[in-house]
C-alpha cells in the first residue's frame, strides 16, 4: 500500500466522519464544521491521488482543483455562518426546526 | 458574425451585469432588464451559430482541453440556455414590478438584482461546461446564489429554508466532487469527451458513479431526497421560487443526464429501473402532498417534486423518444411553473396571504392572474394543446414501445393527481364570494408576465418539431446506449 | 398557404378570435360583444357554406401543420366532417342569439361568451380533425372550454356538477389518449382513412386492437353518455339553458358520438371492426343505453333532468346505427346525429323559456302553460313529436332507417328496442304535452316576468321556433336533392360500397 493510497483512504475516512457528524448534530455550527471536514476529506483524496505513479512528479491539475475547491469552500462557509446568525436572530436557536412551515 | 465567441459572451454578459447592478444599486432595475435583454440576444446569436455550424467547442484563453477550460455547446446545451434565457427574461420583468414597490423595500431589491445576475451567469456557464470539474464549480456558484435569493424573503421560514437548502446543496456538491476525484484518478482527465472515450467499468468508476448520481439526485430533489425543496421554494420571494423550480433544479438534472449518456453508458438496467421507481414515487408522493396543502405556494412546490419525478421516468425507457419526452417535460414545466409561482406571487401581493381556502376573494379580481394559473395548469396536467401534452405523449409512446407500459400508468395517474389540485384551485375563480377586504393593486407587469409565461407553456405544444430538431445537433442521444 | 389549406383554419378562427377578444371586453360593452358574437357566427356559417359547396364539387380542403415528429395537426373537410360542422355552425348561430337574450343583465357575461366561442371552436376542430391526435387535441379542449360554462353560476350545486363533469371527462380523455398512443405504436399512422388503416396489421395484434377499441370507445362514450358513463350529464343540467343546449345538441355529446363514428369507420373500418367482433357488444351497449335512458326519464319531475335522460337515450341511436354494421342503419345513425341535435336544442330552448319567463322548472308546474306561452309550447310540441318519431318529422326518418337497416342485416331484435324506446318516449313526453295544453293553469306561476304583449323576449322565442321549423323541414325534405339523406348515403357508400 503506497503512502498516497493511505492518504486517499484517510480522505475518505474524513469524508465519512463529516457526513456522520452532519447528520447527527443538530447545532448549525457543528453542521457547518462537518461540511468543512467533508470538504477537507475530498481535497485530501484529490491531492493524494495526484501521485499517480511512484516516484514521478505528481500531476499538478488536481492541486489546481483543490485550490479552486478551497476558494469555493471558504465562501460557502462564510455564507453559511452568516445565515446561521440570521437563523438564530429569527428563531432564537441556532438549529433547524423539524417542520419548516405551519 | 460566425467568428464571434458567443459562448464566452453568454457567460460574461450576466456577470458584468451583476457587477454593474452591485456597483450602481439605484439603477439596478434598469441594468438588470438591459442585461436580460442582452443575454436573450446573445443566446439567440449562439443559437444561430450552433444551428448553422453544428456543435461548438471553444477553448477559453486558447488553452486546450487537458489543461485549460473548454466550453461546449450542442443542441442540448442550447436548449437549456434558451429556456434559461426566456424564463430569465420573464422573471426579470416580473421582478421589476415585484421588488420595486413591494414590502421588500429598496434594501432587498438592491440585493436581488446582482445575485440574480450571478445566478444566471452560473447557469449559463454550467450549460456550456465541457468538463466535470467545471461543472462542480458552476454547480456550487449556482447553489450559493440560489441560497442567498431564498434568504432574501427574510423571516424565520425563509432563513431556515435557505439554511437547510445550503447544507443540502453543499453536501450534494461534495459527493459529486469526490466522484470527480475518482474519475480523474482513473482516467487522467475531467473533459467529458475524453472521459467518454476512455471510460471503462472498474470498481473506482462504479464508486464515482454512485457518488455523483447520489449528489445530483439530492440537488435535483428526487424523492426521497426532496425534503428540503418545498420549504425552500415556498418560502422564497415569488420570482425566486419561480427560478428555483423552473431552472435551478433542472441544472443538476442536466448534469446527471450528460453524465448518464456520455460517461456512464454502461450503467446497468437495474439502476435505471431504480431511478424510474424513485421518479414514480415522486410523482405520486408529490401529487398527493400537493393535494393536501393549504397554502398555494406549498402546493406548487410539491407539484415541482412530482414533476421532477416525470423526468426520471426516461431512464428505464432509455430511448430517444423517452429522452426527448423528458426534456420536453423539463422545458414546459419550466415555463408553466414560472407562470404558476408568478400567479401565486400576485395573489400573495394582492391579498397578503396564499391560503387556498380564501382564494376566491382574490382571484376574481385578477382574471389575468387566474388565467395564467389555469393555462399553466393545463400544461402541468398534460392536457392538449400544451408543452406538457407533447411531453406526456412522447413519454407514453416510449413506454408502450419499450413494452414497459407501467411507466405509462405512472404518467397517467400523475396527470390525474395534478388535474385534481389544479381544478381545486381553479374552481375558486367561479365561486360566488363577498367583496374582498383590504387589497393592494398588483402592477400590470406582474400580471402580464405571468400570463405570457403561461401562454408560452401552451404554445410549446404547437412548436415541438422545431425545438426537438434543435436536440439533434450533436445529439448525445444517438449513441448505442440510447437504444 | 393557399385558399384550400387556409379555409379549415379560417373556419376555426371565425369563432376563436372573437372569443379571445371577448374575454378582454368589460362587462358593460354589450353591443360590441353581441356584434362580435353574431359576426363570428354568421361568418363561420358563410365559410362553412363555401366549404360544403367546395366539398360537393370535389375540392380538398386540408391544413397540415407539424405537431410532433411524424405526426401532424391535420384539419380536413370530408363528407363526414361536413355533417357535423354544418350542424354545429347552424346551431351555434341560433344558440348565440338565444344566449344573448337569456343572459341579459346577468354577471360575468364576457367570461361566458368567451368560453362559449372556445367551445364551438373546439367542436368544429373535433369535426374537422383529420387524424386521431388532432381529434384528441380538440376533444380535450372541448372539455376545458365547457367546464367554466357548467360552473358558470358559481353555486355549490354548479360546482359539484362541474366536478363530476371533470372527473368523468378527464378520466375519459385519459383512456382516449392511452388508446391513441398505443394505436400509434402499432400502426405508425393515425390519419383517418375511409375503411380504416388497421386491417393490414399482423393478426397477432388483434387482441391489442380489441383492447384499444374498448379504450377509445370508453373514452368517447363518456361524452356520448353511454351507460355506465353517463352520470355527468343529468347533473350538468344545473348550467344555464344555452349551455345545456350546447352540451346536449351542439357540442359535447355530439363530439363523443361523432368520435365513435370516426373510430369505427375511419380508424378500424366497418368490415374490420365487425371481423374483430366489437360491433355487436357496442350495439348492445347502445341498445341498453336507449332503454335505460328512457326508463330514467320517465321518473324525473325536473324538466331539464327529464330532457337530459332523454338525451342519454337519443344519442345512443347514433351509436346503434353505426354498430348494427349495415349501410341502411348507418344512414339512420348519421342523420340522427343532425336530427337529435335540432330536436333536442328545441326542447332545451323551450325549457329555458319556461324557466326564464315563468320560473317553471318542474313538469308538475307546467299545467296550462300552453295558454300562457303558446308559441314556445308549439315549438316544444314539434320537438316532442319529432323525438317520439311521428311522421313526417325528423325523428321518424332516423327511426325508419334504423329499423330498416337492422332488418336488412338480420338484427331483428333492434326493432323491439326501437319500438320499446318510442313507447317510452311517448310515455315520458306526452303527459307533459297533455298537462301543458289541456290542464287548467294553477293560477299563479312560480316567478313570472312580463314582456308586454309578447309571451317572452324575441331573442328567446325566435331560436326555438327556428329549430322547430328545421325539425319539420328536415323530415319533409329528407329525400330532396342535396338533402341530408343523400349526404348520409354518400358517406356510407364510402364505407360499404364494394
Amino acid at each position: 500500500m503506497s503512502p498516497a493510497f493511505l492518504y486517499a483512504l484517510v480522505g475518505v475516512g474524513l469524508f465519512t466522519l463529516g457526513l456522520y457528524a452532519l447528520i447527527v448534530h443538530a447545532h448549525l455550527l457543528r453542521k457547518i464544521l462537518a461540511i468543512n471536514v467533508m470538504a477537507s476529506g475530498v481535497f485530501l483524496v484529490l491531492v493524494a491521488l495526484a501521485a499517480r505513479t511512484q516516484g514521478a512528479a505528481p500531476d499538478p491539475v488536481p492541486h489546481a482543483m483543490v485550490i479552486t475547491g478551497i476558494v469555493v469552500a471558504v465562501s460557502a462557509t462564510a455564507l453559511a455562518l452568516a445565515l446561521m446568525l440570521r437563523v438564530r436572530a429569527e428563531t432564537g436557536r441556532a438549529e433547524l426546526a423539524e417542520e419548516p412551515l405551519e | 458574425m460566425s467568428d464571434i465567441h458567443w459562448p464566452v459572451i453568454v457567460i460574461l454578459l450576466p456577470l458584468a451585469g451583476g457587477v454593474a447592478c452591485f456597483l450602481w444599486p439605484r439603477r439596478s432595475v434598469l441594468l438588470g432588464l438591459l442585461t436580460a435583454l442582452g443575454v436573450v440576444a446573445c443566446v439567440a446569436g449562439l443559437g444561430w451559430q450552433v444551428v448553422e455550424q453544428g456543435a461548438q467547442r471553444y477553448a477559453v484563453g486558447g488553452w486546450g482541453a487537458p489543461l485549460g477550460i473548454d466550453l461546449y455547446a450542442d443542441g442540448l446545451s442550447l436548449l437549456m440556455l434558451t429556456v434559461t434565457a426566456v424564463v430569465g427574461l420573464g422573471i426579470s420583468v416580473y421582478s421589476s414590478g415585484y421588488f420595486e414597490r413591494a414590502r421588500y423595500g429598496q434594501d432587498r431589491a438592491r440585493h436581488f438584482w446582482p445575485v440574480w445576475m450571478f445566478l444566471w451567469t452560473a447557469l449559463n456557464a454550467l450549460f456550456l461546461s465541457a468538463d466535470i470539474f467545471n461543472l462542480y464549480v458552476t454547480l456550487e456558484l449556482l447553489g450559493l446564489a440560489a441560497v442567498v435569493l431564498v434568504a432574501l424573503a427574510g423571516g424565520a421560514d425563509a432563513v431556515s429554508g435557505a439554511m437547510r437548502y445550503l447544507l443540502v446543496s453543499l453536501l450534494g456538491s461534495l459527493f459529486y466532487l469526490l466522484g470527480v476525484a475518482l474519475l480523474y484518478h482513473s482516467f487522467g482527465s475531467v473533459d467529458i469527451a475524453i472521459l467518454a472515450e476512455r471510460v471503462e467499468p472498474s470498481p473506482a468508476v462504479w464508486a464515482a458513479m454512485g457518488l455523483m448520481i447520489a449528489g445530483l439526485l439530492l440537488k435535483t430533489a428526487l424523492f426521497p431526497l426532496h425534503f428540503w425543496l418545498p420549504s425552500a421554494h415556498a418560502s422564497a420571494p415569488a420570482p425566486v421560487s419561480a427560478l428555483l423550480s423552473a431552472l435551478v433544479v433542472k441544472a443538476s438534472f442536466y448534469i446527471l443526464l450528460r453524465l448518464w449518456l456520455e460517461i456512464f453508458p454502461f450503467a446497468n438496467a437495474a439502476l435505471a429501473q431504480l431511478l424510474g421507481l424513485l421518479g414514480a414515487a415522486a410523482v405520486f408522493w408529490g401529487g398527493f402532498q400537493a393535494l393536501r396543502q393549504t397554502r398555494l405556494k406549498m402546493l406548487i412546490a410539491y407539484s415541482t417534486v412530482a414533476q421532477l419525478g416525470y423526468l426520471f421516468l426516461a431512464f428505464p425507457l432509455a430511448s430517444i423518444t423517452g429522452w426527448t419526452g423528458a426534456l420536453y417535460m423539463l422545458l414546459s414545466h419550466a415555463a408553466a411553473k414560472t407562470a404558476m409561482f408568478m400567479a401565486a406571487g400576485n395573489t400573495l401581493y394582492f391579498g397578503g396571504h396564499d391560503r387556498i381556502a380564501d382564494l376566491d376573494r382574490a382571484v376574481q379580481r385578477m382574471p389575468l392572474t387566474m388565467t395564467a394559473f389555469a393555462l399553466a395548469g393545463i400544461s402541468i396536467m398534460g392536457l392538449p394543446p400544451s408543452g406538457g401534452f407533447i411531453a406526456k405523449w412522447l413519454l407514453l409512446e416510449a413506454a408502450i414501445r419499450s413494452g414497459q407500459w407501467w411507466w405509462g400508468g405512472v404518467l397517467i395517474l400523475g396527470g390525474l393527481l395534478s388535474a385534481a389540485w389544479v381544478f381545486k384551485v381553479v374552481g375558486y375563480a367561479f365561486t360566488r364570494s363577498e367583496a374582498p377586504h383590504e387589497a393592494r393593486a398588483v402592477p400590470a407587469t406582474m400580471e402580464w408576465t405571468a400570463l405570457l409565461m403561461a401562454v408560452l407553456a401552451i404554445l410549446l405544444g404547437l412548436f415541438a418539431p422545431w425545438l426537438l430538431a434543435l436536440l439533434e445537433i450533436g445529439s448525445p442521444f444517438n449513441r448505442e446506449n440510447a437504444g | 398557404m393557399n385558399w384550400d389549406a387556409a379555409l379549415p383554419l379560417l373556419v376555426l378562427a371565425s369563432s376563436l378570435l372573437p372569443g379571445l377578444v371577448i374575454f378582454f371586453l368589460t362587462e358593460e360593452r354589450v353591443a360590441t360583444r353581441t356584434t362580435l358574437n353574431l359576426a363570428g357566427a354568421v361568418l363561420k356559417l358563410m365559410l362553412v357554406g363555401v366549404m360544403i359547396w367546395g366539398v360537393f364539387h370535389g375540392a380538398h380542403y386540408e391544413t397540415r401543420l407539424p405537431l410532433l415528429p411524424g405526426l401532424d395537426l391535420l384539419l380536413r373537410a370530408d363528407s363526414l366532417s361536413m355533417l357535423f360542422v354544418v350542424l354545429s355552425s347552424i346551431l351555434w348561430l341560433v344558440t348565440t342569439v338565444y344566449a344573448v337574450g337569456y343572459l341579459e343583465g346577468s354577471p360575468n357575461r364576457s367570461r361566458f361568451f368567451g368560453f362559449f366561442s372556445l367551445c364551438v371552436t373546439a367542436t368544429v376542430g373535433v369535426a374537422l380533425a383529420g387524424n386521431l391526435i388532432t381529434f384528441v387535441l380538440f376533444y380535450e379542449l372541448l372539455t376545458l372550454a365547457t367546464y367554466p360554462l357548467i360552473v358558470h353560476r358559481g353555486t355549490d350545486e354548479a360546482r359539484r356538477a362541474g366536478r363530476t363533469y371533470l372527473v368523468y371527462t378527464i378520466a375519459g380523455g385519459t383512456l382516449l389518449l392511452v388508446g391513441t398512443v398505443w394505436l400509434y405504436t402499432l400502426s405508425g399512422t393515425l390519419e383517418f382513412t375511409a375503411r380504416g388503416f388497421l386491417s393490414g396489421l399482423d393478426a397477432t395484434h388483434h387482441w391489442s386492437l380489441v383492447v384499444i377499441f374498448v379504450l377509445l370507445v370508453a373514452g368517447l362514450g363518456v361524452k356520448a353518455a353511454l351507460i355506465p358513463l353517463h352520470g355527468w350529464l343529468p347533473q350538468a343540467m344545473v348550467a344555464p339553458a344555452p349551455v345545456s343546449a350546447l352540451l346536449h345538441a351542439v357540442a359535447v355529446v355530439k363530439a363523443g358520438a361523432f368520435g365513435i363514428v370516426r373510430v369505427v369507420y375511419d380508424v378500424y373500418g366497418m368490415q374490420f371492426s365487425a371481423s374483430l367482433g366489437v360491433t355487436l357488444p357496442l350495439a348492445i351497449v347502445a341498445a341498453a343505453t336507449i332503454i335505460y335512458g328512457s326508463m330514467r326519464a320517465l321518473f324525473q319531475d325536473d324538466l331539464k333532468r327529464r330532457l337530459a335522460f332523454s338525451t342519454v337515450s337519443q344519442v345512443a341511436y347514433i351509436v346503434l346505427g353505426i354498430a348494427i354494421a349495415g349501410p341502411i342503419a348507418a344512414v339512420g345513425g348519421l342523420v340522427h346525429l343532425v336530427h337529435q341535435g335540432v330536436m333536442k336544442i328545441t326542447l332545451f330552448f323551450c325549457a329555458g323559456n319556461l324557466a326564464e319567463t315563468l320560473g317553471i322548472h318542474k313538469v308538475s308546474e307546467m299545467n296550462g302553460v300552453g295558454r300562457r306561452m303558446p308559441w314556445t309550447m308549439t315549438a316544444f310540441t314539434v320537438g316532442v313529436f319529432g323525438m317520439i318519431g311521428v311522421p313526417p318529422l325528423a325523428g321518424f326518418i332516423s327511426k325508419w332507417y334504423l329499423g330498416l337497416g337492422a332488418l336488412d342485416v338480420g338484427q331483428g331484435w333492434v326493432i323491439f328496442i326501437l319500438a320499446g324506446s318510442s313507447l317510452l318516449n311517448a310515455a315520458y313526453f306526452l303527459p307533459i304535452l297533455y298537462a301543458a295544453w289541456f290542464k287548467a293553469p294553477a293560477g299563479t306561476w312560480p316567478a313570472e316576468r312580463s314582456f308586454g304583449r309578447r309571451e317572452t323576449a324575441w331573442a328567446l322565442l325566435a331560436p326555438p321556433l327556428v329549430t322547430a321549423f328545421l325539425t319539420l323541414a328536415l323530415g319533409l325534405l329528407a329525400s330532396a336533392p342535396f338533402g341530408l339523406l343523400q349526404w348520409a348515403r354518400f358517406i356510407t357508400r364510402l364505407e360499404y360500397a364494394p
